[in-house]
């Protein structure tokens, strides 16, 4: 039998008019990728506020994938760029604390890419394998 | 454009003079009212008062070296449900007029018909070390006033007012300027709109030599240029106190979850807070789900989460007034925190929180080609 291998837990916070349904469309065309992945509907990237990546990441997910419109695409006009500047505001946070910033992913991925959505999550899986999990699984006392 | 003006100090006494000025103020009609820091009668705390009867200007000291509330609260406490009817002067230091500044942006106050009066600040203790200073029979303001002529800085100050480099007030209509003045003969008096030109006008001030202003500005560089040094130092320690997780979580141990940081923080003016929302209203499965699963979890829950959460919401627009860490009952160091936060957050967009009413806030607004490197590259 393997040894058993670490398998990272990802939230994955998608926008409902793009990478949600890239995902959907990833099932429909029966595109594998990894299982590792748990997607959760927001209906624009611009409503991820940043406690729901600190949640996940506290709660001990092992890494935060923010699906987001492609620049200038947003169905909402802006709200993915609102959301790339509330993602630099909380790397930077994360950075100054020596925290792991490079556990949240933000990712242009249109509805029409299945294909990079499958991708995506299959490289994000592999780089988080490579990182190890989470060290915050490690503390009882946050 | 700043015009500059002399008030010549009569018999030595900075603070009567002052005194004379606030008065003027009310009674020639320039303003209706004044929101003005006053000792209270014991002598062992000074604080905002609004004054609308010049007879009631009892001990008006906005120069003595305590803080007990930014007083940006306090404008937006009274002008966000309406501006205010009637010409409100107030009397502030730079960071309550920076963080008021901010609360303008974030439509929480309102400046109609409100005159900024802004004080050079050379620090503030502590309103506990304040007490204890004032409570042997001398009067801080006084050895605090004769040290700053001096030129000594008092280590016991507040250590947020030792590295600030915002000495002096930005965006106020009238600026009392006592930094490289001899104000034991005269102060400057600085207009820096239409507003304060026209007190100054009413209060027939003569214009400053030139040679003055000079001065003072040199004195301000220099000032700006020991407190930056300090700053560098002090949070140059504070990083290595912090980073990573195990030093982290050394620091927030003493947190107790109390929000006090939150709850005096001028910028934290969310009426309700996600962490009072009933979204932390939990059944006892979640907590026993948490617990089953680490094997303990600390309680109350989410003592990281909070800070961090606090952090991200509002530190692009931190002023480092320091008032967290003055209601900290634990002395987590949050205020150093948030200013190493803040420098290095504010910097990715350029932002000093409290510049300018025109620099929009950084999470309100975006540029099509920006942050390049923020988007995973795939």
């Amino acid at each position: 039998m393997q040894e058993d291998e670490f398998e990272p837990n990802i939230v994955g916070l998608l926008c409902h008019w793009c990478t949600y349904t890239a995902a959907d469309l990833a099932g429909t065309t029966r595109t594998q990728y990894p299982t590792n992945i748990r997607p959760i509907q927001t209906m624009c990237s611009g409503m991820v506020d940043p406690v729901y990546v600190l949640w996940a990441l506290l709660g001990g997910a092992d890494g935060v994938m923010i699906g987001a419109c492609h620049p200038a695409d947003c169905h909402y006009v802006s709200g993915n760029y609102k959301c790339r500047r509330k993602t630099a505001v909380l790397k930077s946070i994360l950075n100054t604390l020596g925290l792991e910033d490079d556990r949240v992913w933000l990712c242009w991925i249109s509805a029409a890419e299945g294909q990079k959505f499958a991708n995506t999550v299959a490289k994000m899986v592999d780089e988080l394998k490579k990182k190890g999990p989470n060290p915050i699984n490690a503390y009882w006392s946050t | 454009m700043t015009r500059s003006a002399i008030l010549e100090v009569q018999n030595g006494n900075l603070i009567e003079t002052l005194n004379n000025l606030w008065r003027q103020l009310l009674e020639k009609g320039l303003v209706d009212a004044l929101l003005i820091p006053q000792e209270l009668p014991s002598g062992i705390n000074v604080v905002q008062t609004l004054v609308s009867d010049v007879q009631k200007l009892e001990s008006p000291n906005p120069l003595s070296p305590v803080m007990p509330v930014n007083t940006a609260r306090i404008v937006s406490q009274m002008t966000k449900v309406t501006p205010s009817p009637k010409k409100v002067g107030v009397v502030l230091r730079s960071c309550e007029l920076r963080a008021l500044i901010e609360l303008v942006k974030l439509k929480q106050a309102s400046l109609e018909n409100i005159v900024l009066i802004g004080i050079d600040c050379f620090g503030t203790y502590s309103v506990k070390d304040y007490k204890n200073l004032a409570q042997d029979g001398s009067s801080p303001k006084d050895a605090f006033i004769k040290a700053v002529r001096e030129g000594k800085e008092d280590p016991s100050l507040r250590q947020v007012c030792q590295m600030c480099e915002y000495p002096i007030p930005m965006n106020a209509d009238i600026t009392i300027g006592l930094i490289g003045i001899d104000f034991e003969k005269s102060i400057l008096i600085q207009a820096s709109s239409t507003e304060g030109e026209a007190i100054l006008e009413a209060l027939e001030l003569t214009d400053s030599p030139e040679a003055e202003v000079t001065k003072r500005d040199e004195a301000i560089a220099k000032l700006i240029e020991q407190r930056t040094k300090k700053r560098d130092e002090i949070l140059e320690q504070t990083q290595k106190d912090i980073s990573g997780i195990d030093n982290l979580m050394r620091t927030l141990a003493p947190c107790i979850n109390c929000h006090n940081c939150r709850d005096v923080c001028p910028l934290c003016f969310c009426k309700e807070c996600f962490f009072d929302s009933p979204t932390f209203e939990m059944e006892s499965e979640k907590y026993l789900g948490w617990s089953e699963r680490k094997g303990t979890i600390r309680m109350p829950t989410h003592t990281l989460l909070f800070h961090l959460t606090r952090m991200s919401h509002m530190v692009t627009s931190c002023v480092g007034c320091g008032m967290c860490y003055e209601a900290c009952p634990n002395e987590v160091p949050v205020a150093n925190i948030f200013r190493l936060v803040g420098l290095n957050t504010q910097k990715i967009f350029d932002y000093v929180p409290g510049r300018s009413l025109e620099d929009e806030l950084p999470v309100t607004t975006y540029q099509e080609r920006e942050l390049l490197g923020v988007p995973e590259k795939l």
